[in-house]
């Protein structure tokens, strides 16, 4: 049995305050409603953070993906895809849990009461394929079809709570061209803090393209998560803690797990292991699973 | 013996599995070198910044 208690949670709440007060560290913006215009937005940030954001000092890869195809020279985005199929390849969706500001938020808003909240329901692991649809159809589709970045224009809740709501309510002139859209996007981004409060990560789990790529890309990734089969008692205790509704016994590398550690904190045996692991120790055995998607 | 067997299914399943990943990952890995690569040379890192360090209207949902 554990003898030391790990608890991940401060931990990981540390480093997403400090990611995104890193990621949006040009405070003048903020003063005065103003975008940074250095040479480190050539660099994407793995989370979905706005570029428009008036503290952004990274771009959005998101954006950047809808850049390249909203324009008329390329129908591929390799440079922005690159750093997204990089950052998949080494931590998955560590970046959903750990790095993403918007998924911060969420986490936040989950916090609120009610204390009793909605895990799982009927036609949650269908709903859960719409971000690959918002993926295909949204960001590369009707983006290469329209040449406008469809997905920033009509859904994305991370633009109007990083960049619309703090340029519009600093910039007179933007107040002024405030229309439908700008409602419509204020409307999208309030129903989902809203479901946040009821649902862990309704963005992430349904509609997230970003993390649709990195869910491609999390049973492969190099940092990973491994249960020992020969000390887990099946007690259930890690699918009753996960918060994505994963059960990491039966699928350590779970699509839809964001590596937020509460499964490895709450097992008595200390028999999930993570790390950036190649080749898991012959101890490892239930690694095997992680073609399968639970 | 049942439990030999069992191990047994389970190295064998680890090693198929290995098998498909450790290459996988190679690949996922040289293929993300080659796509920021080439996407910096044909000036695609240009496209984002210029988008980047702008205003998106259509972000803020003003356009």
């Amino acid at each position: 049995m554990k003898n030391k208690k790990s608890n991940r949670r401060p931990l990981r709440l540390i480093v997403q305050l400090l990611w995104a007060v890193i990621t949006n560290s040009y405070l003048t913006g903020f003063f005065q409603g103003k975008i940074y215009q250095g040479n480190l937005k050539n660099i994407c940030v793995p989370g979905l953070n706005c570029s428009s954001c008036p503290g952004a000092v990274g771009s959005c890869p998101i954006g950047s993906i809808q850049a390249v195809l909203s324009g008329r020279k390329y129908k591929l985005a390799l440079y922005a895809g690159g750093f997204v199929l990089m950052f998949g390849a080494l931590v998955g969706r560590l970046v959903c849990g750990w790095l993403c500001p918007f998924g911060l938020v969420q986490e936040i808003m989950h916090l609120l009461p009610p204390k009793k909240k909605l895990k799982t329901f009927r036609g949650d692991r269908q709903l859960r394929w719409l971000k690959f649809a918002v993926l295909f159809v949204l960001v590369v589709l009707l983006t290469l079809i329209s040449h406008e970045p469809m997905f920033c224009k009509w859904l994305c809740p991370a633009g109007t709570l990083e960049a619309g709501i703090p340029l519009v309510a600093l910039n007179e002139q933007l107040q002024s061209l405030v229309g439908g859209l700008y409602i419509h996007k204020v409307v999208i981004l309030v129903l989902l803090l809203v479901l946040s409060v009821f649902i862990y990560r309704p963005f992430c789990r349904y509609l997230c393209p970003l993390g649709a790529i990195y869910s491609l890309l999390n049973p492969l990734s190099l940092y990973r998560y491994s249960i020992n089969k020969h000390s887990c008692v099946n007690c259930g205790a890690c699918t009753r803690a996960c918060p994505m509704a994963c059960s990491p016994v039966e699928n350590p590398n779970s699509m839809e797990c964001i590596r937020c550690g509460k499964c490895v904190d709450v097992c008595p045996t200390d028999s999930i292991k993570t790390g950036f692991v190649l080749r898991p120790s012959p101890a490892d055995t239930s690694d095997e699973n992680t073609a399968q998607e639970n | 013996m049942q439990k030999i067997k069992t191990s047994a299914k389970c190295a064998a399943a680890r090693v198929r599995s290995l098998a498909v990943r450790v290459p996988a990952w190679a690949l996922l890995c040289s293929l993300a070198a080659v796509m920021l690569l080439t996407g910096a040379l044909r000036g695609e890192a240009g496209i984002q910044l210029a988008k980047a360090i702008r205003v998106c209207l259509e972000c803020i949902g003003i356009g």
